[in-house]
This record gives structure tokens, C-alpha cells and sequence, in this order.
């Protein structure tokens, strides 16, 4: 089929104008307003203490979340990809679900297991652990909400190769902890690094379950996100645009990060 | 030695075995040969270890092999698709076995250095397997699995994703290659010239039962089957009997008994052999074939009429 060269032209400009009305002008227009005053009023800006603990707990939440959904993604995509049980269908289809529900129910749902009157909540607050409204509780929000990557980005992965090469290992003499280390995990690397820089960016940029289950008290349990909506709300202009430009800034790096495994992970290069 | 009692194995309602037995002779190379489905695959996976037999056991050097793990087996294993560990450099993949096995070093470079000589491979350690052609990774993946040192080898259509010339040429090689290492091989093909140019042995299988076992020259004079007649070359019926088109013969007279009379309907040069395609009497296709001074001094064309006769050892009835 050949394309009216005026069609082509006005379908790419129909493409770039939606693209940039969404998202070059909006992302960019941050970073000009961020730096509108100069860049010593937004170093001021994102070095308060309130900001320096939001970049920190933001950080620190990752460094939890992401390393358990890894080693979780790992096994689930190993037992849905090379497992025989009975409920497989069921539990492929449950994986989804955090990105089926919204984030704020998510939150809501949290409260009402981990909530000093939930269901598990009482019991924790007596043992002397509170989870809603302080770290723990937005680091299960952050599981719950990257759960999905790695998993979905290994699945397909560990099916592709099959499991010729591991049966080959296994009958060169290694056992199944030698086979993973050295067979399995390299084939399927670029496929995991793919899914942890998804889960990195989600877990960065989570806002809606994390607002509900972290209190917002600043200093404390305040994210990233959460700082930005809060100097928003508080018509401190500058200091939201000044948060949401490093937010930018480390979305950015990620995509980078995306851009490079990419090509890799889909060439099955090795 | 092999030896394989009395597998049964199921694949939810499916039999791939049924009741099957074969015993594989020590230092011998045996052909494992059948249609696509015939079972021949899952039978030597599960000599292999890699699936496990609803009933029936196998024996390795007197060993009852059944309940031991690939791991422990001592065998070496071959794919149709090489399973190459595509991260690794060919050093890397033939040294994985002895590796695993905490060799020392420099026991490891000599022994992989020896390997790769002998299977033609010298001075590709460095490479990834993705650097090499499809006859190169099944050579790689055969010094693989003898680095090992197993006790049999075990081959599932080695040659079978090459091209016809590539095949034809490591057919030969593997022929050479087992005469030197005298290694216990079972070689798994749907490739009756292949099973027929390097086996030593041949266990016919069909319909998830062996067949017949022989050596090949055997199974080609002496078929007990008109399956393992049919897939082990070409056939031609005549009248109620299964015969080989090369042991027809055609006169231009009727000569004795037991000729029968047939119409000439085409001529086939082949080069040295002439295919004959003959009509019978009774509207039944027959397919001779002669060499080229027998025809030529026949002087057969289309519509001429000959009187047929069978002779040779392969002949069954239907």
C-alpha cells in the first residue's frame, strides 16, 4: 500500500503535535520554570532538610521494594514459565493485578489489613511495629504497586531460550543452583535488568497508594512525590517545579538506562 | 552397554512407548530409526534421564540407571538444536562439565584444547557459539559432551538441522570419530541413509514400538515388516508381494513361469540407474529399476510390453 505523501507529512505532524502538546512541552515547561530564578534558588529549594529526607526515604524505599520484587519476579517467572501446577492460569492472571487496580485503592486496602484496626494491624501495633503511616507501610505499597514488571519481562524471556540449555547443563553433571548461577541467570540478565529499571522508575515516581498508607508527615514519611504535591498545594510554585524537575531528572536517567538494555534484551544478545 | 526392559511411558493419553526393549552393545554406534512420533526421541531421553518411564527400567554397564538423576548418569547428550550456552565462548561451553566438577585448571585448558583438536574446532576457543555455523556448534556441543567422559553418548537427530551436504559430510566424521573414542553411541534419526551409513546396529521404531533391530544390511535383505521393508528403501508390490525395484527383472519374452506380463508407460534415466514404470494387468503401478546396460539392451519405450519377474531375499508378503 503506497501513502499520499501530503497524508504522510500531516499524519507525522498530527504524531509529533500530539506528542509534544502532552509531553515535551509540558516536562520541558518544569525545567524552564524550575530555572527560571536561577540555579541557586533551586539548589536553596531541594536541599531543605524536608527535601534532602524525601530524596533519602524515596531512595531508601527503592533500595527495599525493588530487590524483593526482583528475587520474587525471578522465582514467579521461573515456576510460570517452567512449572507444571495446577492453579498456573489463576496465579498468571493474579500478577496483573496491581496494575488493574487503582493505586489509591491499593492504599486504601493496605490500611485496611495493616491499619492499627485492621486486620493484621492490632496484632503488629502490639508486638510494637506500626506499619501504616510510617516506612514499612509505604515500602508495601511500593512492592504492591512494581510487583508485575520483572516478572512479565522475564516470563517471556525464560520461555524463548526454552530449557534445552539447562537440561544440557543438567546432564553435563550441574545441579539445579549451578544451572540457575551459570545458565539460566545470564541468559535471561538483560530481560531482568529491563524489568528492574521499570520497577525503579515505578517505585520513584508511586504517588497515589503511598499517599494514603504514609500519612505525609514531613520529615518522617514524606516521598519525593509527595513533597511536590504538598509545596503545590501550598502554592510554593518554585519548590514543586524545583522537586518535580530532579523527579524529571532520575525518570530521565531511567529511560536512558531503557533505551540501552533494550536492543539487547530484544536481539537476545548476550 | 545399554539395556532397556519393558518402558512404558505415557504423555497424558498419548502412549509414546509401549512395552519397548532394546539392549545397545558396548563400544557399538546404534541407530535409534523412525518416522516423526515414532517414540525414538522420548526413549532416548529417558536412557538420558531427562523424562522418566511409567514403567519398565534402564540399565547402564549393568546399573540400574532408572532412579538416578541426569546429573549422576554419566552420559553425554546431544540436541537436534544443540542447546549451545549462547553467553559462553566455545572454551567456556566444552570446559562447563569439568568445571562443575572443580577440576583444576590446567587440567581443564589441556583436556578442552585436546577435545577441540580432535573434533576439528582448534584455535576457536575464543568464539561465541553465535560465531560459528550449525555443522561448528554440533561439533562443539559433541566435544562438550565428551569432555565429561561418559559412559554412553547419546545423540537426538544430531545432523537433523543442517543442510543435506553439511550432514552428509559430519555423518562420515562421527563415523570416524566413534571409531577412534569407541564410546557407547545411540544416535536417534528419521534419516534411513543416515541410520544405514554409520550404524553399526539399527532398532526400527513405529507407532511407539521397535520393530526390528539388526545390522543394516540385515534389516535391508531380511525385513521382518513391511513398515521397516518400506522405510528402509524404496518398494515396489507385485501382486501380493513387497519387493525392492532393483530386484526386478524384465525380459521381452515370457520366459518360464511365473512372469507376468506388464506395459512399459515411462522411461526414467537416472544417470547410471533407469527407472521403469510399468502397468500390470490388473492396473496395479509397478516401479523397476535397472542398470543402464540392461536397459539400453532391453531398448524399452512407452507403450512396450515386458514380462516381469522378482528375485532377491527382500520379499514379503503383504
Amino acid at each position: 500500500m503506497t501513502v499520499d505523501r501530503g497524508w504522510r507529512l500531516g499524519l507525522r505532524t498530527v504524531a509529533l503535535a500530539y506528542l509534544a502538546l502532552l509531553l515535551l512541552v509540558p516536562v520541558g515547561l518544569v525545567f524552564y520554570r524550575t530555572f527560571e530564578h536561577g540555579v541557586g534558588a533551586v539548589w536553596d529549594s531541594i536541599t531543605t532538610p524536608a527535601a534532602i529526607h524525601a530524596f533519602q526515604l524515596t531512595l531508601e524505599v527503592t533500595a527495599i521494594a525493588v530487590p524483593l520484587n526482583t528475587l520474587f519476579g525471578i522465582v514467579m517467572a521461573l515456576a510460570l514459565a517452567r512449572g507444571r501446577f495446577p492453579g498456573k492460569a489463576l496465579l498468571d492472571a493474579l500478577i496483573d493485578l496491581p496494575f488493574a487496580i487503582s493505586p489509591i485503592v491499593i492504599g486504601l486496602s493496605l490500611i485496611l489489613v495493616y491499619g492499627v484496626h485492621g486486620w493484621l494491624g492490632g496484632a503488629l501495633a502490639d508486638a510494637g511495629v506500626q506499619v501504616i503511616f510510617s516506612v514499612p507501610g509505604i515500602v508495601l505499597a511500593t512492592v504492591f504497586v512494581s510487583l508485575p514488571f520483572v516478572v512479565r519481562e522475564v516470563t517471556p524471556v525464560l520461555r524463548e531460550i526454552g530449557d534445552e540449555q539447562e537440561q544440557a547443563a543438567a546432564t553435563l553433571g550441574a545441579n539445579r543452583w549451578q544451572t540457575f548461577w551459570r545458565i539460566t541467570l545470564p541468559a535471561i540478565r538483560w530481560g531482568v535488568a529491563y524489568g528492574v529499571v521499570l520497577s525503579v522508575a515505578r517505585a520513584i515516581g508511586e504517588f497515589g497508594a503511598v499517599s494514603v498508607v504514609s500519612g505525609k508527615i514531613s520529615g518522617k514519611t514524606e516521598t519525593l512525590t509527595l513533597l511536590v504535591e504538598k509545596r503545590y498545594g501550598n502554592f510554593d510554585l518554585a519548590g514543586a517545579y524545583a522537586a518535580s524537575a530532579l523527579l524529571a531528572v532520575i525518570a530521565l536517567g531511567t529511560l536512558l538506562a531503557m533505551t540501552l538494555i533494550k536492543p539487547r534484551r530484544e536481539e537476545g544478545e548476550t | 552397554m545399554i539395556s532397556v526392559a519393558g518402558v512404558t511411558k505415557k504423555f497424558g493419553d498419548y502412549v509414546a512407548l509401549d512395552d519397548v526393549s532394546l539392549d545397545v552393545p558396548d563400544g557399538s554406534l546404534t541407530a535409534l530409526l523412525g518416522p516423526s512420533g515414532s517414540g525414538k526421541s522420548t526413549l532416548l531421553r529417558i536412557i538420558g534421564g531427562l523424562e522418566s518411564p511409567d514403567a519398565g527400567r534402564v540399565e547402564i554397564h549393568g546399573e540400574d540407571a532408572t532412579p538416578i538423576t541426569p546429573q549422576k548418569r554419566g552420559i553425554g547428550f546431544v540436541f537436534q538444536h544443540y542447546a549451545a550456552f549462547k553467553h559462553m565462548t566455545v572454551r567456556d561451553n566444552v570446559a562447563f562439565g569439568l568445571k562443575v566438577r572443580k577440576r583444576p585448571k590446567d587440567e581443564i585448558r589441556d583436556r578442552v584444547d585436546e577435545l577441540l583438536a580432535i573434533v576439528g574446532l582448534a584455535g576457536y576457543q575464543t568464539r561465541y557459539p553465535s560465531q560459528l555455523s550449525g555443522g561448528q556448534r554440533q561439533r562443539m556441543a559433541l566435544a562438550r559432551a565428551l569432555a565429561v567422559e561418559p559412559k554412553v553418548l547419546l545423540l537426538d537427530e544430531p545432523f537433523g538441522a543442517l543442510d543435506a551436504r553439511v550432514r552428509a559430510d559430519l555423518r562420515e566424521w562421527l563415523r570416524k570419530l566413534h571409531d577412534e573414542v569407541h564410546v557407547t553411541t545411540l544416535l536417534v534419526t528419521h534419516d534411513q541413509e543416515e541410520a544405514m551409513s554409520i550404524a553399526d546396529q539399527i532398532a526400527v521404531m513405529d507407532n511407539s514400538r521397535i520393530e526390528q533391530v539388526g545390522a543394516p544390511r540385515e534389516l535391508y535383505d531380511r525385513p521382518a515388516t513391511p513398515f521397516v521393508m518400506s522405510f528402509l528403501g524404496p518398494v515396489s508390490q507385485v501382486g501380493e508381494a513387497l519387493v525392492r525395484p532393483h530386484d526386478i527383472s524384465l525380459t521381452p519374452h515370457a520366459e518360464g513361469d511365473g512372469a507376468r506380463e506388464a506395459m512399459v508407460s515411462r522411461v526414467v534415466h537416472l544417470g547410471f540407474e533407469v527407472r521403469v514404470e510399468l502397468m500390470l494387468t490388473d492396473g496395479s503401478a509397478v516401479t523397476a529399476q535397472l542398470t543402464r546396460t540392461e536397459a539400453d539392451e532391453l531398448e524399452l519405450s512407452r507403450g512396450d510390453i515386458v514380462w516381469l519377474r522378482t528375485a532377491g531375499s527382500a520379499t514379503l508378503p503383504v
